[in-house]
């Protein structure tokens, strides 16, 4: 049996397989410690391109050129990084009908231990919701792979950014050492 | 301190030329259908006026995304040359993507950035690159160890061919006068989508 096999599959192992067989190669990040397992597994995985970039704007420009050069590719992010981009989705992914497919790990909520990201929690669906972006919030891991599965398809389909925000359900979220 | 409309204060001696004639030289050199993204603003229009080739990208928002653009054209296709043209204010806007185009040095992306040292389209401010920022030397100090400013047209024509052929990633600056651009691009940016996708012979997946 493979070490895949003797063991649970984790939420960070479905995200791998699901953007494997749909095919997204390219997967650029600003760093999240909730995401860690997932970058460290896209690191060690040759079917990916992956590295981190500076800010999450620049994450979606490279995401958007290469889809344009017919590359699929994903961003990582937290979710106070997504308040960084609405002038970027509002200006360019949305209105170019460009599929990016961007990953959100979920602070602010569920035992938050930092006010800022507390705030900045309360802008994100609001601002999705603005701009039209399909968002699914995953909880559960059984519900995981359909919805990263199936949304993933329907952003390529329908020329459109979709966001899975990865709750600390699912994740375990940051937890505050008190 | 360097006045405003002539920028670069990192590269005194270089020549103040014009963004149009240096954009209609570096589209002449194109010969293999190379990729070009045209950074929002005047680089964007004058490209445009150069000419409108399937391979041209127009940005019509998403300011300093530019060469992140273009790093991700790059690396989806690396058998073809991208080409960013950027501005001094978009670039100071955006100043992080420079390193990480050094980390992942891809070898078919050179960037442009055409400095007059104002924030021109809004009503002439002066840019950082007008008195302290030398671009050269913060692509230099980012990773890109092929920059470079264009002391005059043939230095321009010279690094541009150089870039092409020597593969990067490289960076070429240009001292450019304040003459705005010279036309408009179309407004419809699902089109220019299209265009540019069918252009680098992506179809629909």
């Amino acid at each position: 049996m493979t070490d895949m096999q003797t063991r649970t599959a984790t939420w960070y192992d479905v995200v791998l397989a699901t953007l494997k067989s749909n095919n997204v190669r390219l997967v650029v990040y600003v760093p999240d410690k909730v995401l860690t397992p997932l970058i460290k597994a896209l690191h060690a995985d040759n079917f990916f391109t992956t590295f981190p970039c500076t800010r999450e704007e620049e994450a979606i420009g490279i995401v958007a050129g290469a889809w344009m050069g017919g590359m699929r590719a994903a961003v990582l992010m937290q979710t106070s990084g997504f308040a960084t981009l609405p002038n970027a989705l509002a200006s360019l992914v949305v209105p170019s009908q460009i599929p990016a497919i961007m990953f959100v790990s979920e602070r602010g909520t569920l035992g938050e231990f930092n006010l800022g990201q507390a705030m900045v929690y309360k802008t994100m669906r609001p601002a999705l919701d603005a701009l039209g972006i399909e968002h699914h919030t995953i909880t559960r891991q059984d519900e995981l792979a359909f919805i990263v599965d199936r949304s993933i398809k329907q952003a390529v389909a329908t020329q459109a950014p979709v966001a899975f925000i990865l709750s600390p359900l699912l994740t375990g979220g940051k937890v505050f050492e008190a | 301190m360097a006045t405003t409309g002539t920028g670069a204060v990192g590269a005194h001696n270089a020549k103040v030329m014009n963004r149009f004639d240096l954009t209609k030289r570096l589209v002449a050199r194109l010969k293999h259908e190379e990729a070009v993204i045209g950074g929002i603003g005047n680089a964007n229009f004058d490209l445009w006026m150069s000419g409108q080739r399937p391979q041209n990208y127009y940005m019509l928002g998403s300011m300093g995304l530019t060469i992140p653009i273009g790093l991700g054209v790059a690396i989806a296709q690396p058998q073809r040359h991208v080409v960013a043209l950027e501005g001094d204010g978009s670039l100071l806007m955006q100043l992080g993507c420079l390193s990480t185009v050094a980390m992942q040095a891809p070898k078919n992306l050179t960037m442009v950035v055409w400095d007059n040292g104002i924030y021109q389209i809004t009503g002439g401010q002066p840019t950082a690159s007008a008195s302290v920022a030398d671009l050269v030397a913060i692509a230099r100090g980012s990773g890109i160890a092929n920059a470079a400013w264009a002391d005059d047209e043939d230095d321009f024509d010279r690094l541009f061919t150089a870039a092409l052929e020597k593969g990067g990633p490289s960076l070429i600056a240009a001292r450019i006068d304040d003459k705005p651009g010279t036309g408009t691009t179309d407004r419809d940016p699902v089109q220019i989508r299209a265009r540019f996708m069918q252009g680098l012979g992506v179809g629909r997946k």
